[in-house]
């Protein structure tokens, strides 16, 4: 296997195994402020040192863990559920339902950048993250039903496909038992990536104000809370430690999302 | 040679009304999602203590009393939902009159027509958006060509990690970082705003940055695509230099697929170049959306941002494939 995908799958498995024990790692509340020991650059009491109202950086970025999967998560669930279904239903049936999919609505959806629709919908909606992991969700179905759209028409023409129509399989049994696990490969690196995606999207609104709310240790407010200039000034560790959390979170979805993509693809592999 | 013609004609056509279709559902979205307001959305602008007479002269200048839709569901006297019809006369064809006008109603909060304020941040963010593009290009092809020429070796991993880091790291995390060495450290640069040309600098790195990474990993794969070619196999047994085969060859080629990727990378650019201008305070359509449109709640104001915003999109995504189709011929008739 490819090394940086093992690399991915590292960083992966750390960010889950921290996301599950958190409340065991974490070493301070993350919500109690103390002002008396405010900017505190990092030290084996406060291992990320302290931000602009004196709460434990390292318990916060911890504890951001659990927020960014969890965004993560849902929405990939929701949108591969979703995707995959209208996909293959457009994709295996054709006719009006193809031509509303992928003719309409995949249009719309290739025309309006995705988070400027999740930046409308969460504005008109209201902040919090039950808001903010739907309009992930709507603007990330699509995705996946092009892929599984594309797959199916594809996959549908080969000969095991009629082999099983002729003998007497239903069209149910098709989709579910012959063609959709022949598609789903490609899905898996969709899938991937789409949670680095997602990770991203969640800090990116939470960073605008428009994702979880403040009090909260969502990685994106916690930059935000640290880009004044004055807490810029005297504690850039408050920026650096969940801008690396975000990076690497990020970078070993990606890296795992490329790793199965050369490994499904062999024009894409190394010589 | 009638056919072909044929072909060009409907495909056309098909792609004018995909337009039509595209920037009617983007128009009829952003006027409906006013409805998405929880509660009403003059109390939302005016606060609790307004009296009834404010609320009631907010609700008229801004069209707000009349009905929604062409139709709609309302409660009657005794709970029940009944459905009530209309007519032309409602808020969704109001705003399609004033779209077609160039009119996109009154800032809920100054009065100002929405229109004027936008005009007056466009220019800001194209040129963030067009320097952008320029700092990503001149980092992306130069690295993207010698990853792709030297695959495999040592030089294609760190340009391609390189990449993939560029990708990973978000721009909330670049620009402030850039803030904190060239204002923060050493005082070079100014941390925000948009006075001097050299505030430009700082945000167009952030914003290209991550844009640069993408189309690095693209020119790469494009390379490498374009060098498996016969037309290479023969240009080098003519005897060409290798450095004539991939500027003047390779490069030709393989640069069509990275413009269409310019092209449909631009949304990413112009969502992306929300983010940027709140990092930097440079004052374009971002920052009009998220600090004077959502920040304060005046809703005329952000959906004449989006709106603008998707226009812009899809008007530079009908041109990117105009341009991918006068470049290669091959795809101008299928």
């Amino acid at each position: 296997m490819n090394r940086l995908t093992l690399i991915g799958i590292v960083i992966v498995l750390i960010l889950v195994l921290v996301a599950i024990f958190a409340p065991w790692i974490a070493t301070h509340d993350v919500g109690a402020t103390n002002l008396s020991i405010r900017y505190l650059p990092p030290s084996s009491e406060h291992l990320f040192g302290t931000d602009s109202t004196g709460r434990d950086l390292f318990s916060r970025v911890i504890f951001g863990a659990r927020i960014s999967l969890e965004v993560g998560i849902v929405v990939v669930a929701v949108s591969t559920v979703i995707g995959t279904l209208l996909g293959a239903l457009a994709g295996y049936y054709g006719g009006w339902l193809d031509r509303l999919i992928s003719g309409y609505v995949f249009n719309v959806f290739l025309a309006f950048p995705g988070l400027l629709l999740a930046i409308a919908m969460v504005a008109f909606l209201g902040t919090g993250l039950n808001k903010l992991i739907l309009a992930l969700c709507i603007i990330g179905w699509v995705g996946y039903a092009r892929l599984i759209r594309g797959q199916v028409l594809k996959v549908r023409e080969y000969d095991f496909v009629q082999a099983a129509r002729a003998l007497g399989a239903g069209d149910f049994r098709i989709l579910l038992f012959h063609i959709l696990p022949n598609s789903v490969q490609p899905l898996i690196v969709q899938a991937s990536l789409g949670m680095a995606g997602a990770v991203l999207a969640e800090a990116s609104l939470s960073f605008l104000g428009l994702g979880v709310p403040p009090p909260s240790p969502s990685w994106g407010v916690m930059i935000e809370e640290a880009r004044d200039l004055s807490t810029l000034q005297s504690a850039p560790h408050a920026l650096i430690f969940p801008g690396m959390a975000i990076a690497l979170t990020v970078l070993g979805f990606n890296f795992i999302g490329d790793g199965l993509r050369e490994y499904l693809d062999p024009r894409q592999r190394a010589r | 040679m009638r056919s072909n013609l044929k072909y060009k004609v409907l495909g056309g056509l098909r792609r004018v009304a995909i337009l039509l279709l595209v920037a009617w559902t983007v128009v009829s979205l952003v006027t409906l999602l006013i409805e998405l307001v929880p509660g009403d959305p003059a109390v939302a602008v005016l606060g609790e203590q307004a009296t009834p007479e404010q609320f009631q002269q907010f609700r008229q200048k801004h069209g707000l009393d009349r009905p929604p839709f062409f139709f709609s569901f309302p409660r009657d006297a005794s709970g029940e939902r009944h459905f009530e019809w209309h007519g032309r006369d409602n808020r969704y064809t109001d705003y399609w009159r004033g779209i077609v006008k160039g009119d996109m109603g009154l800032s809920f909060r100054t009065d100002k027509p929405v229109i004027d304020l936008i005009l007056e941040r466009y220019p800001a963010t194209i040129e963030l958006a067009i320097a952008a593009l320029l700092v990503a290009v001149v980092i992306a092809i130069p690295l993207g060509v010698v990853a792709g020429t030297h695959r495999g070796t040592w030089i294609d991993n760190v340009a391609s990690v390189v990449a993939l880091i560029g990708i990973s790291l978000p721009s909330f995390v670049i620009g402030p970082m850039l803030v904190y060495v060239f204002a923060v450290k050493v005082h070079w640069l100014a941390p925000s705003g948009r006075f001097h040309w050299s505030d430009l600098i700082l945000p167009s790195l952030t914003l290209g940055a991550a844009f640069s990474a993408i189309l690095t990993r693209m020119v790469r794969s494009s390379v490498i695509e374009e060098l498996g070619e016969d037309y290479v196999r023969t240009a080098r047994a003519k005897g060409l230099s290798e450095n004539v085969v991939i500027y003047k060859h390779v490069l030709k080629n393989g640069l069509i697929p990275v413009v269409t990727i310019l092209g449909l990378q631009l949304g990413v650019l112009l969502a992306g170049a929300i983010i940027t201008e709140k990092i930097f305070g440079w004052p374009g359509l971002g920052l009009l959306l998220v600090e004077d449109g959502i920040g304060k709640r005046d809703y005329r104001v952000v959906q004449g941002c989006v709106l603008v915003i998707s226009m812009t999109y899809i008007i530079a995504n009908t041109l990117t494939d105009m341009v991918y189709r006068f470049l290669d011929p091959r795809i101008r008739v299928s």
